[in-house]
This record gives C-alpha cells, sequence and structure tokens, in this order.
C-alpha cells in the first residue's frame, strides 16, 4: 500500500502557458489516451448540441397539425441527421471517450495497449463524423438540407437503391458510418487488450471495477456485432457504384436481407450504448450510498449474459415485416429473456442503495433518475416484445417515447451524472452543485414533458417520421405538451455549458479525490500527470482507496 | 500475463470473422436466386491448383516463423518468401479465373446475384490475401535485410496467424462457393 500512498503524494506542478498554436499541435498529434477521452467526449457533446437543435426543430415543426417550418424533404433529413449523429457520434464517442479515459487509470496502467491506434480511431470518428455534416453544405447546399442523407437512420433498403436515392446524399450516410465503424472497432480491440494484458500487480479479473468489466463486455459486442453493419455497408456501396443487387428487390435481391443485416449489429448496438450506463451507475451509486456494489458476481455475470443475449434478439425490430410466426415467437422470447438480466441489474443498484448512507450530489441524482426512467424503457420494451401489440404500435410515437426513454433517459442521464462524477478527476475543478442540480431538475421534468406524452400519442395512432399532421386526429394537445418539454431540455443543457463555462474559469479545486471514492483514478493528481501513476500501484481488493484510508479493516478479507 | 499483441490479433480475427460471416451468409442466402444466367455450374471450375497453394502456404509461414524464433534468420527469410510466393500464385489464378469469368462467360457483379455474391465474397477475401502478400514481403525484406531477428519472432508469428485465417476463411469460401454453391 505505501506505493500507493506514494503515488497519491506525487505531484507536477501545472504547466506554464504556451502559445495556442502549440497547445493545438500538442492535442493535435497526441496518442495520450486522456487527450484522445477528452476529445472524444468534447466532440461528442458539440454533435450532442447540432443533433439537438435538429431534433428543436422537428418539435417546432410538429407543435400543431399542419404547419410549415420545413419543408417536407428537409423534416426526412433532420430525423435522419438526428437519428444518426445521436448514435453514431454522439453516443459512441462519449462511451468511449470515457472508456479511453477511465479503463487505464482504473487498472493502473500508463495507456492504452496502441496508442497510435487510439488516436487512428479517434480521428477516424472525428472525420467520419465531418463527413456526414459536410453533406449540409454539400450538393445544392444549405438551404433545405443540402444533400443531407434522408433514409431514415437505419436506411432501409430499397429506399436507398440508386433509383429511388439519386444523387450522393446516401453515400455521406454510407462511408461516413463506414469509417466510424472501423475506429471504433479498433479502439475496442485496444481496450480489450488493455484489460486483458496491462492490469497492475493484483487487479486481477476477480477485482476489476465493475465498469472495466462492463466495458470489457462492450468492446467484445462491439468486436463481433459492427463488422456486420460495415459488410451490409460495403454490399450497399458495391449496389450504389458497380451496379451489384445485394438489396435490389428487381433483380431477385432482398430488401429484408438489409434489415437483418442492419439489426443484427442495430440491437446489440443499444446495449453497445446502455451498458456503458450500467458501468457508470455501477460506479456512482456505491460511491454515494456509502457501500460496496451489491453482489458484484451478479452484476458481471449479468453483464455477460447481455452481451451474449443482446446478439439473439435483433429481429424484434422487424416483427411487421412478416417473418412468420415461429420467428416471431422466438425472437419475442430471447427479447422477454434479456429483460432478466437487466432486471437483476436493478435490483443489485437498489440493493446498493438499501441501507446505505446516500448522498444525493448531482452524480447521484442522475443515476437515481436513470434508475426510475430506465425501468420504464425496459417495461415499455417488454410490451414491445409482444408481438400483437408490436404489430399495433410498429412505427408510431410509442416506439419513439420507448427509445428515447433508453437512450436519453437512460443513456443521456448517466452521461450526464458520468460528467459531474469525473469532471474533477480530468480538470481538477469541481462543477457547480447548485447549478447541477438546475440542470438536473430542469432535464428530468424537460425530458418526461417530452417523451412521457409519446406514449399516448402512439396509442392514439401516430406514426413516427411524418411531417405534419391532420386536425382532427386529436394529436394537437400532447404534441404542444411535448414541444413545451423541449425549452426545458434546452435550459437545462445552457445551465450545463455555463456550469462547465465557470468550473472552468473559477470552479472550486477538487482535489484528488473530492467524493471519497475507491478506483484507483482517485489515486492520481487531478488532472492527472501524463504518466498516470507515478510508480506502479499495487491492489489488494476491488476498493484499493479503500484499503488505503483503511489499513485497519482492508476490503481483501471480506469478498 | 497475455502478450498484447497475440489479444489484439485474436481480437482483429474475431472481428474479421464476424465482416466474413455476413458475406457467406449473404452468399448462401441468395443462392440459387439469379433470375438469369451464366448460374454457378455453367461457369465456375473448381480451383484445386489455387487452393493446394494457399493451404500448403500456411505450412511454410509457420517453418518460416518458427525458424526466427531459433535464429536461422537467413532460413526463415526463405520460407517466408515461399509463402510469399505460394499466395502469389493463389491470387493469380484467382485473377486468371475473374479475368475467363468477365471476359469469357459475361458474368459480372451486375449480371445477377450469382455475379453479386460472388465477387463480393471471393474479393473480400482475395483483398485480405493482398494485405497478407504485403506483410509478408515486408517481413521477407526484413529478415533477408537482417532487421528481424529472435527478438522479433512474436510478431512474425503473428503474421502468421494471420495468414492462417486468411487461409482458414479460404476453406469456407471455397465450401461455400465451389462445394456447396455448385
Amino acid at each position: 500500500m505505501s506505493v500507493l500512498a506514494d503515488t497519491m503524494a506525487g505531484r507536477r506542478g501545472a504547466g506554464a502557458h504556451r502559445p495556442l498554436l502549440a497547445v493545438l499541435h500538442e492535442w493535435v498529434v497526441t496518442v495520450d489516451h486522456k487527450r484522445l477521452g477528452v476529445m472524444y467526449v468534447v466532440s461528442g457533446l458539440a454533435f450532442l448540441l447540432v443533433a439537438g437543435l435538429e431534433a428543436s426543430t422537428m418539435r417546432l415543426q410538429l407543435v400543431w397539425s399542419g404547419l410549415h417550418v420545413v419543408p417536407p424533404g428537409t423534416f426526412n433529413r433532420l430525423f435522419t441527421m438526428h437519428g444518426t449523429t445521436m448514435v453514431f457520434l454522439v453516443g459512441i464517442p462519449i462511451v468511449f471517450g470515457f472508456a479511453n479515459y477511465l479503463v487505464p487509470l482504473m487498472i493502473g496502467a500508463r495507456d492504452l495497449a496502441f496508442p497510435r491506434l487510439n488516436a487512428f480511431g479517434f480521428w477516424a470518428f472525428l472525420f467520419g463524423g465531418l463527413l456526414l455534416h459536410f453533406s449540409f453544405v454539400g450538393g445544392e447546399g444549405l438551404y433545405g438540407g443540402g444533400s443531407a442523407p434522408d433514409v431514415g437512420w437505419f436506411a432501409y433498403a430499397p429506399l436507398t437503391g440508386r433509383a429511388f436515392s439519386p444523387g450522393n446524399s446516401t453515400d455521406y450516410w454510407n462511408l461516413s458510418i463506414l469509417v466510424m465503424g472501423f475506429g471504433t472497432v479498433a479502439t475496442s480491440i485496444n481496450l480489450i487488450v488493455t484489460t486483458l494484458a496491462m492490469r497492475c500487480p493484483g487487479m486481477t479479473l476477480g477485482r476489476l471495477p465493475v465498469y472495466v468489466w462492463m466495458m470489457l463486455v462492450v468492446s467484445g459486442m462491439t468486436v463481433i456485432a459492427l463488422p456486420p453493419l460495415s459488410a451490409a455497408q460495403i454490399m450497399l456501396l458495391l449496389d450504389r457504384f458497380l451496379g451489384a443487387h445485394f438489396f435490389d428487390t428487381q433483380a431477385g435481391g432482398s430488401a429484408v436481407m438489409w434489415q437483418h443485416f442492419f439489426w443484427f449489429f442495430g440491437h446489440p448496438e443499444v446495449y453497445i450504448l446502455m451498458v456503458p450506463g450500467f458501468a457508470f451507475v455501477s460506479e456512482i451509486i456505491p460511491v454515494f450510498s456509502r457501500k460496496v456494489i451489491f453482489g458484484y458476481p451478479m452484476v458481471v455475470a449479468a453483464s455477460m449474459a447481455i452481451g451474449l443475449l443482446s446478439m439473439s434478439v435483433w429481429a424484434h425490430h422487424m416483427f411487421a415485416v412478416g417473418m412468420g410466426s415461429p420467428l416471431n415467437a422466438a425472437f419475442a422470447a430471447s427479447t422477454m429473456l434479456i429483460a432478466v438480466p437487466t432486471g437483476i441489474k436493478i435490483f443489485n443498484w437498489v440493493a446498493t442503495m438499501y441501507g446505505g448512507r446516500i448522498r444525493f450530489a448531482t452524480p447521484m441524482l442522475f443515476a437515481c433518475a436513470f434508475l426510475f426512467q430506465f425501468l420504464c424503457a425496459g417495461l415499455t420494451g417488454i410490451m414491445l416484445a409482444v408481438v400483437p401489440f408490436n404489430w399495433q404500435v410498429t412505427d408510431t410515437y410509442f416506439v419513439v417515447a420507448h427509445f428515447h426513454y433508453v437512450l436519453v433517459g437512460g443513456l443521456v442521464f448517466t452521461i450526464f451524472g458520468a460528467i459531474y462524477y469525473w469532471f474533477p478527476k480530468v480538470t481538477g475543478r469541481l462543477l457547480s452543485e447548485r447549478l447541477g442540480r438546475w440542470h438536473f431538475w430542469l432535464f428530468v421534468v424537460g425530458f418526461n414533458v417530452t417523451f412521457l406524452p409519446m406514449h399516448w400519442l402512439g396509442m392514439i395512432g401516430m406514426p413516427r417520421r411524418i411531417y405534419t399532421y391532420p386536425a382532427d386526429r386529436g394529436w394537437e394537445f400532447w404534441n404542444v405538451v411535448a414541444s413545451l418539454g423541449v425549452l426545458f431540455q434546452a435550459a437545462a443543457i445552457l445551465v450545463f455549458l455555463v456550469n462547465v463555462v465557470l468550473a472552468l474559469r473559477r470552479g472550486e479545486r477538487a482535489g484528488d479525490d473530492p467524493w471519497d471514492a475507491w478506483t484507483l483514478e482517485w489515486a492520481t493528481a487531478s488532472p492527472p500527470p501524463p504518466y498516470n501513476f507515478e510508480t506502479v500501484p499495487v491492489v489488494g481488493s476491488r476498493r484499493p482507496l479503500w484499503d488505503l484510508k483503511h489499513p485497519d479493516d482492508p476490503d481483501g478479507p471480506h469478498e | 500475463m497475455s502478450s498484447r499483441g497475440r489479444v489484439g490479433m485474436i481480437c482483429l480475427i474475431i472481428a474479421e470473422a464476424s465482416l466474413f460471416a455476413v458475406f457467406v451468409v449473404a452468399y448462401l442466402y441468395y443462392l440459387g436466386k439469379s433470375l438469369n444466367g451464366p448460374f454457378p455450374r455453367e461457369v465456375l471450375s473448381v480451383p484445386i491448383l489455387g487452393t493446394v497453394c494457399l493451404l500448403s502456404s500456411s505450412v511454410t509461414v509457420m517453418i518460416g516463423a518458427r525458424a526466427l524464433g531459433r535464429g536461422a534468420v537467413g532460413r526463415s527469410g526463405a520460407w517466408l518468401f515461399a509463402t510469399f510466393l505460394l499466395g502469389a500464385v493463389f491470387l493469380t489464378l484467382t485473377g486468371a479465373e475473374w479475368s475467363r469469368l468477365i471476359a469469357r462467360e459475361g458474368l459480372t457483379i451486375g449480371t445477377n446475384l450469382f455475379g453479386t455474391t460472388f465477387y463480393a465474397l471471393v474479393g473480400l477475401h482475395a483483398s485480405h490475401v493482398i494485405v497478407g502478400l504485403v506483410m509478408l514481403a515486408l517481413i521477407t525484406v526484413f529478415a533477408w535485410s537482417r532487421a528481424l531477428g529472435p527478438a522479433n519472432a512474436e510478431r512474425v508469428e503473428l503474421v502468421s496467424w494471420y495468414w492462417h485465417f486468411v487461409d482458414g476463411v479460404w476453406i469456407v469460401v471455397f465450401t461455400v462457393v465451389y462445394v456447396v454453391g455448385r
């Protein structure tokens, strides 16, 4: 333990002021996992603002029947770009950015296994994202959205064929995501290798922080599930540029095959995004409940079960295409089955809080809201797994409500929790708790006001992806409510940005370990020096910092 | 603790296998769904020579990697070069097959679903052969210029793993395209 104490005592003074160009140059050529992690998260947040603007424009268009805020074609581009951006340019970079930053620190390593490959992954993502957004100004220019893709984020065939999607809008979608996919697979491989081959002495697999375990599962899922998307996109490229017939129904090709290939990636992708959310709360809830995580082996095993089962549920996105009863039944059953390990985790988190000395700091607030909202998302998910109900609400706002409860109420909330939790480590400054509370409550209210009514809208038949609707359907009231929620969400994001700027300029100094936490990243300075740890740490339990702070009662014997 | 290179190469091979799996599934699914000819039975002949070359190159690359581990750098280079040659013969034969199919049989990627899936699957494999040949050529040159030593044996072994994978994929492609699909 004295080694760890030395590490905690190790300090370097803050860097002197350097010219801006030199600083920029350092960031561009860096292969340091912490800088790349920060760049991932910051670019992800920038794309979050873009996607939020697109969504807000859609809510403005839909606030009342018969409006013409944007032309119908532009509306198609908006929902396509919103979905694509949120999944590939916000979700993936932020969760992998955090993993970049945290995994080496948590396992006591100096960097990821392949730092240059890591830089490649980041730049592939960033330039892929820029290529996608260049489509707004490419082609016919900015008005009407240029040649931004308009085929929906899952780009179903045959709409993506040359005949129905002339020009290059679909190619922007295809190529940018293909490029990002290579980068994401590279980063996943990097994370797996780092976790398996670079742990510090004493950091056995049984002592890995739950976060690292879950990111290992996520990386494994990515390595298996993302290449099929790349394969399907290569096929689409061949179809569009060389006249191949994979998805060309007129030459005997199959549009349904695209759906299978896409969702074979697409459903694991949901868990690739959600399990990191689980990973964040699995670190946050124990620290703010002052208890070890309840049932560590079960949490890890449940994550692995989710990873495996997630490969077997993809066609529940396709109940409406007419696969026949045996397949429908099989995929309904596997979908309900995956609710079991997910439910196990919810019990684990609640049991961790039970009897704990709970402190409702901002990260904990976000984690608690996640528990409720993700539970709602899971329940509507089980409803959607029931095939007849699914037929009734296919392609309605019920589905939109469901997956926004998953990805916003689940993922985005945990991302904000994680930002409030690890911001002090990354910057050395604490975010303001007062503004954090404003951010949290505005966002909880805004999120639920926007997306809860969409459940009713879907039940009474409002289809998704329509640009406007007739006045006599009774849809106006809940659409007004949903759009009002956007104001609260926008205010919440504004408060968050103000909080970040203020914290960076004159935030309270965080110190090494502001939350009295237990994992290794809190053992080094805030921000950590480039080499992470002055001496290689040696750990003896799942909570190395607990052992350090309580040498009389180390964790090891209790595990 | 396990070596970074080995774990990384295993992960890469898993990802690549996943990529190939989709193309294989597509090939099998679209089998017999072409609306017009030419059909596989009419135009495909079993590439025995190429297959023998590629499969035996797995043996030569293994001998080459092991020789390097024992310090026999020159002999290692010779075996790696033999691997390169065998792979190059395979690629040339594939090229000849494609040229015959395109020029004589009139089968292109746009002719029918058979052409679409055939050129996509075999082409994806051939592109991996090309990548492997580039790596083999490099390590051959490095071995003969004595830039390699026993210290690099693990890296050369990783190249051989990749090459084994390319061979393994060919066994699947061969079975699917020339046995099941013909």
